[in-house]
């Protein structure tokens, strides 16, 4: 089972060396227990693109398409047995990229 | 056997049964909105047909099977439809060989329904339903909701629990504390709605509310003996069940415990809880929240009369509560003690520290209003009964809050 760890931004600037260093740490972590499948950090919110082609005509706009306080900073995607599991992941990621994650199940 | 006594053998039954039925089929089939319906379905085949065929041998075993057999006939129904997705998402569980320290089908339930992943309210809904098998009316009742919004509440946590694959186990040994006072405090939840029942609609006190907490709380304590929390829950509720008719005077005006008739509390309850209490002291091991109001209970309730009552003990187990917890409201509480034993002037300091985290809560205002009607200062006093009546949700207390104010000078 795969579960999609958000991590919940609410900061502007990104991650510090003392935060890199527990990511890579807890990152070892997940490769070498068998749970990591995928991971990434993104670019700050005032660098995304929306398209918009469900009309048959691309629409393109600047920026996100929701303005909020909080953004996506990055993700984990996790393979664990069941949302214990996944959960006690989460917490350790959370206190390792010091964020707010959000853990959701993959369908 | 007549109608009559074949419904008191189903409501036992029901009683007795639905958690076990539920929990038996969420294991079989992996999925709780099945165990769920399958249960209901055989229960109304049982108030069909046994007040004409006679009520079986073994009502648990006919229930059991039954349920079954409705569970196979809607999965086969939904599989010819095509939903293989049923099939392939069943709940997670443990592989054989692998339980734990304590295997029985219905804890698995609790600790399911009761999981930290769910909000509170969901939790106390679920569990009353999956558990206690109240039907969803009567959740909704209970907690003054619409039915439809019960419902929903309802079935989203069983979606939630199999999409994201909330587990069906008891927990490890390492998660279990923290577990088990996640599942205690969702019954002490559902016991002080029922105690205190909120809102100008309902009676002030649900003894459905109260007898159902009890219930599921005697059911863990039958499946974890040894657990001193389980226990000291237990013999708090038990200990405030026992007072439950003297609290409540005949026009409907909450009653305090100085002025209660202790000749009307239940003595058998009183007795029970005791005996629970007298076990935790004997287990010689540290006393988590429960146990230690369940011994602030067994102290109020060991005194014939108000005058009898211990007050340093009372106030030496606040003491320890406020070190295992500190928390504004059991300062309060330990506020009150402390006007029984050093007077009304040092305990109404000691309230009124609390000022700033409890302004908002009732308690602080009837506490303070009480303090200063004991020292005479009858127009603060007036003012904080009136901030106290308007805070106040519970209709008894109001009505007794009422009259304490207009008996001031």
């Amino acid at each position: 089972m795969q579960y999609l760890v958000s991590v919940i931004d609410d900061t502007a600037g990104s991650a510090t060396p003392d935060e890199d260093g527990a990511l890579d740490v807890f990152n070892d972590r997940l490769q070498a227990e068998g749970h990591w499948v995928f991971a990434g950090g993104l670019g700050a919110p005032s660098t995304a693109t929306v398209i918009d082609n469900r009309g048959g005509k691309a629409l393109v706009t600047d920026g996100p398409f929701l303005e909020s306080k909080e953004h996506l900073g990055g993700f984990w995607i996790i393979e664990a047995a069941d949302l214990d599991e996944a959960l006690k992941l989460a917490t350790a990621g959370s206190k390792a990229c010091n964020r707010k994650v959000e853990v959701r199940p993959i369908l | 056997m007549n109608t009559l006594d074949v419904r008191e053998v189903i409501t036992r039954a029901h009683h007795e049964e639905w958690a076990r039925v539920v929990a038996s089929l969420t294991r079989r089939f992996g999925d709780l909105d099945i165990a769920e319906e399958a249960a209901a379905e055989a229960f109304a085949t049982a108030v069909e047909r046994w007040p004409a065929d006679g009520v079986p041998p073994n009502p648990g075993a006919w229930l059991t099977t039954t349920a079954n057999r409705k569970a196979i006939d809607r999965i086969r129904r939904e599989s010819k439809r095509g939903d293989k997705q049923k099939e392939a998402q069943l709940l997670h569980d443990d592989p054989p060989g692998l339980l734990g320290p304590i295997d029985d089908e219905r804890l698995r339930l609790i600790f399911t329904c009761c999981h930290p992943a769910l909000a509170m309210e969901t939790r106390v809904a679920l569990t009353l339903r999956m558990v206690a098998g109240l039907t969803v009316p009567e959740i909704a009742r209970a907690f003054l909701m619409p039915e439809t919004a019960m419902e929903k509440r309802i079935t989203r946590a069983k979606a939630k629990i199999k999409v994201a694959r909330i587990p069906y186990r008891v927990p490890s040994a390492e998660d279990l504390p923290a577990r088990v006072s996640g599942v205690l405090a969702v019954l002490y939840l559902v016991f002080n709605e029922g105690y205190l029942a909120t809102g100008p609609g309902t009676d002030p006190v649900r003894h459905e509310l109260t007898a159902e907490a009890i219930r599921l709380t005697r059911l863990i304590r039958a499946l974890m003996p040894d657990n001193g929390e389980v226990a000291g829950l237990l013999a708090l509720m038990l200990l405030t069940e026992a007072r439950r008719t003297a609290r409540v005077s005949a026009s409907g005006e909450l009653v305090r415990l100085d002025e209660q008739d202790r000749g009307s509390w239940d003595v058998a309850l009183i007795a029970e809880g005791h005996r629970l209490v007298r076990e935790r002291l004997a287990a010689r091991v540290a006393p988590g929240p429960y146990q230690i109001l369940a011994a602030i209970s067994a102290v109020h309730t060991s005194a014939r009369d108000i005058r009898d009552t211990d007050w340093s003990q009372v106030v030496a187990l606040y003491d320890q509560l406020v070190r295992l917890e500190p928390s504004p409201v059991i300062a309060l509480n330990r506020a009150i003690a402390v006007a029984e034993l050093d007077g009304p002037e040092v305990a109404l300091a000691a309230v009124d520290r609390l000022e700033p985290e409890l302004a908002g809560y009732h308690a602080y205002h009837v506490t303070r209003a009480d303090l200063l009607r004991r020292l005479g200062r009858s127009q603060e006093s007036r003012a904080a009964y009136h901030k106290a009546i308007e805070l106040a949700g519970n209709t008894a207390e109001t009505a007794h809050l009422t009259r304490r104010r207009d008996q001031l000078g």
